[in-house]
């Protein structure tokens, strides 16, 4: 039984071989969990994991029955022609239902495909926080934004966070600094 | 043939029959496009012509063992998880082999290749055109339900996986429902017709469309006004239905490039502008 959204106890995945860990962390509404630390530590296959993806080779990592999880990746599937609104794309990723910060109103109306990268990127992580999802996890949020859109996220993260969890992958120490509840420094296998 | 034998009664079930597929493949199309999955219509098409004549062969109508045969593929391929080009390629050669040879070892394979092939769709009949109001209702029926689960799976591909989904429900439904559109597409307008109405318009329709809605319009638009023309100067020309078809599609397409020559381009120029 867990003590919260998702709890991890000496955690270390891997593939064919560990790539990091052990990690112990849990994971309540509420919090902001950030994961920091250097490119291929492993932060990623940190999310991954939940997602069902590297093998957990130890330890345990046990997330609530029922909830529901949304995930964004590092890179967001963009394809060259999809003609398809960013409110057409909200209603379809189930986040319709809930009025989008302001500063989404111009990608509203545009394809996606002819969003700029960040505006795209912001699209997305609207979708994931509004889509009801009980545990948000996020891949690089921060990637094609600049310091603007970047506060414009941050300010997202602070409205949105209290109802639910969010695990929050970045390398700018920084951003994760303002947003996360607590920061857990990820470390590769060694 | 004069213009007015277009109107002749004999003709309004085969017309009635093709104008119905030139509206409801294109719309399929679209999201076959959007799982990126057209190829794979083409494989459906093959198998749906080696399915008929393997019916026809065993004294079951065609319009029966079409989708059977097409039913088949998308049943190996929903339960081989099989995607992608590799897959295709098999389903298009392993349906054009035994069509062929069917066609070569039966009395009278050769001459219903050919019109499985061509188009025979002045030969269109009742059956034929209920079966596609059948199509057009459980499409109507089953792309709301479809739509947003195929939208996320395309866009959110983890979504399924990390919420432990059905998937398997509505990714099956979508290749059954892809079959049996490419099997009654190719009985009624030919393989390569009905490949072209899953391929032609929505790549139109995706280039040009501001929402999905509009890309749905267009691309039912675009498969009903090739097929119109197609209908017409065929019969007036006296020329194969298919082919006369598949060159009306891409005479569309080429008009449609003519007039906005970024349609062949992606439509994010290669580094986007930040906000």
């Amino acid at each position: 039984m867990t003590t919260g959204l998702l709890e991890a106890r000496d955690v270390v995945l891997g593939y064919s071989g560990p790539v990091v860990g052990p990690l112990s962390f849990t994971l309540e509404r509420g919090d902001v969990l950030g994961l920091w630390g250097p490119n291929g530590a492993g932060k990623s296959t940190v999310l991954r994991a939940v997602v069902d993806g590297p093998r957990l080779l130890s330890g345990s990592l046990v997330r609530e029955q029922g909830i529901r999880v949304a995930y964004q990746p590092q890179h967001p599937v963009r394809l060259a022609h999809m003609p398809i609104t960013g409110r057409e794309f909200l209603r379809y990723m189930g986040a319709g239902q809930r009025p989008p910060p302001s500063w989404l109103a111009p990608a509203l109306g545009q394809r996606i495909d002819r969003l700029s990268g960040g505006q795209f990127q912001l699209l997305c992580i609207w979708s994931r926080l509004a889509w009801g999802a009980d545990l948000v996890l996020l891949d690089e949020p921060t990637n094609n934004l600049d310091p603007r859109a970047t506060a414009a996220l941050a300010e997202m993260l602070d409205h949105e966070a209290g109802s639910r969890a969010v695990l929050l992958v970045s390398h700018e120490r920084a951003f994760l600094e303002q947003v996360s509840t607590h920061i857990l420094e990820v470390k590769a296998w060694s | 043939m004069e213009l007015s034998a277009v109107l002749d009664p004999l003709f309004r079930v085969p017309l009635a029959a093709g104008l119905l597929a030139s509206i409801v493949l294109p719309v399929l199309g679209n999201l076959l496009w959007l799982r990126d999955e057209w190829l794979a219509a083409l494989g459906l098409a093959h198998l749906a012509a080696a399915g008929a004549l393997l019916g026809l062969a065993a004294g079951l109508p065609a319009l029966a063992a079409a989708p059977a045969g097409a039913g088949a593929g998308a049943g190996a391929k929903a339960l081989l998880g099989a995607r992608g080009n590799t897959a295709y390629g098999a389903m298009i050669l392993a349906g054009w082999c035994a069509t062929l040879l069917f066609a070569a070892n039966t009395r009278l394979g050769d001459a219903l290749a050919h019109a499985m092939v061509d188009g025979q769709l002045y030969f269109a009949q009742t059956e034929h055109l209920l079966a596609l109001i059948s199509l057009a209702v459980v499409a109507a029926l089953m792309l709301p339900w479809l739509t947003p689960r195929l939208m996320r799976a395309r866009l959110f591909l983890d979504d399924e996986q990390a919420n432990r989904l059905p998937a398997w429900r509505w990714h099956l439904a979508m290749d059954l429902l892809a079959a049996l559109a490419m099997a009654l597409g190719t009985v009624t307008l030919g393989l390569m017709g009905a490949f072209a109405l899953v391929f032609v318009p929505p790549w139109l329709a995706f280039r040009l469309a501001p929402s999905w809605r509009w890309a749905m319009l267009l691309a039912a638009a675009g498969g009903l006004v090739a097929y119109l023309a197609a209908f017409l100067l065929a019969m007036t020309l006296d020329q194969p239905f298919g082919p006369v078809l598949v060159t009306a599609l891409l005479a569309e397409a080429a008009g449609a490039a003519a007039m906005a020559p970024s349609l062949a381009r992606p439509s994010r120029p290669r580094s986007a502008p930040e906000p």
